[in-house]
């Protein structure tokens, strides 16, 4: 018996070590990112990682002397504009799927998911010319308006409408409710879930966009987050890797606790949907 | 639907009912289908369509600076492409970047879900930490790998001093660029794809394993025979969303290694930006963008058969 118990806390040690190790690897870029940011540059190209001049100097700096803070709040219009513009649009073409009928419904609906094939990153030249003819170039709307609407949204939520129960459409019809009020008050409240999935997932595409704005933007006033860092890299900073350091770390942090405190809900969300 | 007319409803108030009910469900629903899909239909026509069927017919001219067409020449710019040696290096390099990052980026996944899902105590903080990179962003990760690929005083340049190994200048070696590129990729993926393992391992019924275990079968034997053919769509989920996000990789090229050393990273969607904004010739990138979608629709394709099959059994 105590051999069986003996061998089991050796297998458990064993994977915790390795639990471990690989917590570390994964970690690591972090750990490095987030130190050096609050250490001076000078230490840092000299290698000198133990440095004990600690400070919020680069933090302070990449507030005051680079335009992070604006980067951050175009990227948060930006992206809760597009958010917000799928939830819309999706959420209607969805209805118009599931809820009516009409002529070439399954035409329509096949060429919604022939668009899910297209990647995005092939049409870059005729749609850079059609933002170019309507006067869009340099402005929020040159990426919320290519991105107002999305195919994968759509059949996203066709798939969540599909699962309405039939009484909760019989009960609208008795009530005498038009469309428009069938929407609004029974299916988009009944589908909550579903639409927070896409909200959140739209949110984090547009936060994450990197090709799109890089070919639209060219001014600080409305430069989004991802492509601003590399503005920054390659700007007057250059080589003030401290300061580079501390605006990954404030963009980086932010994320990190919303995903940390996120995790929870995501995770009821999950058990929930698996239930149904 | 009609048949939920009961008979303590007053029966004029019942026709109206029936009227509006049979009103709605055909003359009218054209208008409202018009309004409700209208806009996704108009958005989706413009900024996906049109440059798709664009794309396609000026990938079959010549085009000026401006990017207008000038002469047809059916598809001499794709035979140009595969025939040129530096598009050829370029698939070639896509296609290592690739099975690379998928390859890696799967073993991993599966390496660290099948280590979280055992039953220890605080193996919630694990499960917590390995999932952490889902928060970072194409920049983000960037920097932070940048600065480890650093030659003079990154972590890894530091790290070889210290065991007295020969330092390796990471972005200025063609092989390592290419390695330091999959590195951050992986590296960046890897949070949800070890979520979204975690959750279908954890979906294997535990019967099979009590089984097993009562058979004596080694935790390795039932590793490859229980929890990889159980979580087989799950697997083959991943691997696609993996390749297709692959083959459209841009901002990490864009930041880490600007498609170089001597093109050793250059990849499909760096060469369609790079052809056209800088390089001016529309009418190659067009081509490349359109031999970039037929990869894409494939795999997505691939994906949705799947899919549709799974939802079948």
């Amino acid at each position: 018996m105590i051999n069986i118990d003996e061998r089991k806390i050796l297998k458990n040690l064993f994977s915790y070590i390795l639990l471990i190790v690989l917590a570390v690897v994964i970690l690591v870029p972090f750990f490095i990112g987030i130190w050096t940011s609050f250490l001076p540059t000078a230490d840092i190209l000299k290698g000198n990682y133990f440095s004990t001049n600690i400070s919020l100097t680069n933090y302070l700096d990449a507030f005051t002397k680079t335009p992070i803070l604006r980067y951050l709040g175009n990227t948060v219009v930006v992206s809760t504009l597009i958010m917000l513009a799928h939830l819309l649009f999706c959420s209607m073409s969805a209805y118009a799927f599931v809820f009516l009928d009409f002529k070439y419904k399954k035409f329509f609906f096949a060429l919604f998911m022939v668009t899910m094939m297209l990647p995005g990153e092939a049409a870059i030249i005729p749609n850079f010319q059609t933002v170019k003819a309507l006067g869009l170039l340099d402005h929020y709307s040159a990426m919320v308006v290519p991105a107002l609407t999305s195919a994968f949204g759509t059949f996203m939520l066709r798939q969540a409408f599909l699962q309405t129960p039939k009484e909760l459409k019989e009960a609208a019809d008795i009530e005498g409710l038009n469309h428009f009020q069938i929407f609004w008050k029974v299916i988009l409240p009944y589908n909550r879930i579903s639409l927070i999935t896409l909200g959140a997932y739209s949110f984090l595409g547009a936060w994450n966009s990197y090709l799109w704005p890089i070919l639209v933007t060219f001014s600080n006033e409305s430069r989004v987050i991802q492509n601003g860092l590399k503005q920054l890299q390659s700007e007057e900073t250059f080589n003030n890797w401290g300061m580079i350091q501390a605006s990954a770390a404030i963009i980086v942090i932010p994320t990190i606790l919303v995903l940390f405190i996120g995790q929870h809900y995501f995770k009821s969300g999950l058990n929930e949907g698996a239930v149904k | 639907m009609l048949k939920t007319s009961t008979t303590n409803v007053v029966p004029e108030k019942k026709v109206e009912a029936k009227n509006k009910t049979k009103f709605r469900l055909t003359a009218n629903d054209k208008y409202y289908a018009s309004i409700f899909a209208g806009p996704s239909l108009f958005l989706l026509g413009l900024f996906t369509f049109y440059p798709m069927f664009r794309t396609l017919y000026i990938s079959m001219f010549l085009t000026n600076t401006f990017g207008n067409t000038t002469l047809f020449v059916g598809l001499e710019n794709y035979v140009k492409l595969v025939t040129s040696p530096d598009f050829v290096s370029s698939m070639w390099v896509t296609l290592v970047y690739v099975v690379g990052v998928t390859f890696f980026t799967i073993a991993m996944g599966l390496l660290l879900a099948n280590l979280a899902s055992q039953k220890l105590p605080g193996i919630a903080i694990f499960r917590t930490l390995y999932s952490v990179t889902m928060g970072v962003s194409v920049s983000v990760a960037a920097i932070f790998w940048l600065f480890i690929f650093n030659p003079s005083a990154g972590f890894f340049t530091l790290l070889t001093k210290l065991l007295h190994l020969p330092t390796v200048n990471w972005l200025s070696n063609p092989t390592m660029a290419m390695w330091a590129i999959i590195i951050t990729t992986v590296w960046m993926h890897l949070g949800f794809v070890f979520l979204v393992f975690l959750g279908a391992i954890e979906s294997v019924p535990t019967t099979l394993y009590e089984a097993a275990d009562v058979e004596g079968v080694s935790k390795h034997y039932q590793f490859f025979h229980i929890t990889l053919p159980m979580i087989s769509p799950t697997l083959f989920f991943i691997s696609t969303i993996t390749i297709i996000g692959s083959f459209k990789s841009f901002g990490l090229i864009d930041l880490i290694t600007k498609g170089g050393p001597t093109n050793a990273t250059n990849m499909l969607v760096y060469r369609i930006y790079n052809d056209a904004f800088f390089g001016g010739n529309y009418a190659k990138s067009s081509a490349e963008a359109i031999i970039l979608t037929i990869i894409i629709a494939f795999f997505t394709y691939l994906q949705f058969k799947f899919l549709e099959k799974k939802v079948n059994y």
